[in-house]
């Protein structure tokens, strides 16, 4: 029986470097950030040891649903560009190994984290690996266009469980924070999706552009702008952001709605206005404001979580109005 | 189905490597428990009647 591409054997062996890359370290730095800045904007006394043993316990269940991802996807990394040289589809590692890293460091950080902090938080983690690997990866990714937008949880639950690790609690103000993340992910994974539509239907994916078309996408893209940018004005209302983060959350709001509105009125996503071979970033003119809101879109949310984070380090006075 | 057979010499090197690895990540584990389990009883668990 021949392998097909995606379960092919590297005849390189498996090198320790190839299991970290299971975990994304990317993503889990993100998940690190928006994660610290939950437990430090809680406000609450956590022993400095626990709360960075909090974190890395976050660090690792998100590589945990890395593994599981990689497990999972494997046949369609193989065909997308941007994944094919993933551990598991290069041959690097076997998938049952990603499977099995998934499933022990899964136990490892829910459990740890639970001994460290409270069970709130743990329960949180465990729900949100459980909701990436299985309702995001195994469910939603191949059957629907709304596949980022319910599967952007998963993403958006980090500042959460950081915040429920240094109080035991989940408030209103810890689930902003995560409303953020969630609304920003769909103008983010979408601007992306226009250049990289092409990939998504040769795996046969169902991103927005591949089944409602570009058009529609950028219009969603812009609609969700719009409901995305003031929400990140609230914190500065509820006395989580202050002044600080009033002034970054507006004038970096209007430059996304500006680029949101210029991928609404370009062609972006069109036949012929996919990437070139050379990186994530380099596209043709037509894709360019979809690019650029991809970009920005990173800058943005991290100006966001890195000032409320400054904020509450320097112990800034807040200007909420309903706090 | 044939499969590739990897060079000896750089097999045993990547096992090497992944041991380690995984010796480390065991040890780190070891320690963590540890940490917590003391930062978590405090200073005075001496004193605790049995």
């Amino acid at each position: 029986m021949a392998m097909s591409p995606a379960l092919s054997r590297s005849s390189a062996p498996p090198r320790w470097q190839d299991y970290v890359q299971l975990l994304k370290p990317r993503v889990m730095s993100l998940v690190i950030f928006t994660a610290i800045t939950g437990l430090v904007c809680a406000n609450a006394p956590i022993n400095p040891v626990l709360g960075a043993i909090a974190i890395f316990c976050i660090a690792v269940g998100a590589g945990a649903s890395a593994a599981f991802n990689m497990w999972y996807d494997a046949d369609i990394d193989a065909k997308m560009r941007r994944t094919r040289g993933r551990p598991v589809p290069a041959g690097k590692v076997q998938g049952a190994d990603a499977l099995a890293m998934g499933v022990v460091l899964s136990l490892f950080s829910v459990m740890l984290l639970g001994m460290t902090t409270n069970w709130l938080a743990a329960g949180l983690l465990a729900f949100t690996i459980f909701f990436y690997a299985v309702v995001y990866t195994m469910w939603l990714k191949r059957s629907t266009p709304q596949n980022i937008v319910i599967g952007g949880l998963a993403g958006a639950l980090p500042p959460v469980i950081g915040w429920a690790a240094a109080t035991g609690t989940a408030p209103l103000n810890a689930w902003l924070l995560c409303a953020i993340i969630f609304m920003w992910t769909p103008p983010h994974f979408w601007a992306l999706s226009l250049y990289t539509s092409e990939d998504y239907q040769k795996a046969g994916v169902p991103m927005m552009p591949v089944t409602a078309g570009a058009a529609s996408t950028r219009k969603q893209i812009l609609i969700y702008s719009l409901l995305f940018v003031p929400l990140c004005i609230v914190p500065a209302l509820t006395g989580l952001g202050g002044l600080t983060y009033l002034v970054v959350a507006a004038l970096g709001g209007l430059m996304f709605l500006f680029l949101a509105w210029r991928v609404f009125k370009s062609r972006a996503g069109e036949t012929g206005g996919q990437r070139n071979d050379d990186g994530l970033y380099d596209v043709k003119a037509s894709s360019k404001d979809a690019r650029n809101l991809f970009a920005f879109s990173i800058l943005y949310l991290t100006l966001l979580f890195a000032t409320l984070l400054a904020e509450h380090l320097l112990d800034l006075p807040a200007v909420g109005v309903f706090s | 189905m044939s499969e590739p057979t990897p060079d000896p010499t750089v097999e045993a090197r990547a096992r090497r490597g992944r041991n380690i690895a995984l010796a480390l990540g065991l040890v780190l584990f070891v320690v963590l428990v540890f940490v917590v389990t003391v930062v978590r009883l405090g200073g005075s668990v001496g004193q605790r009647p049995f």
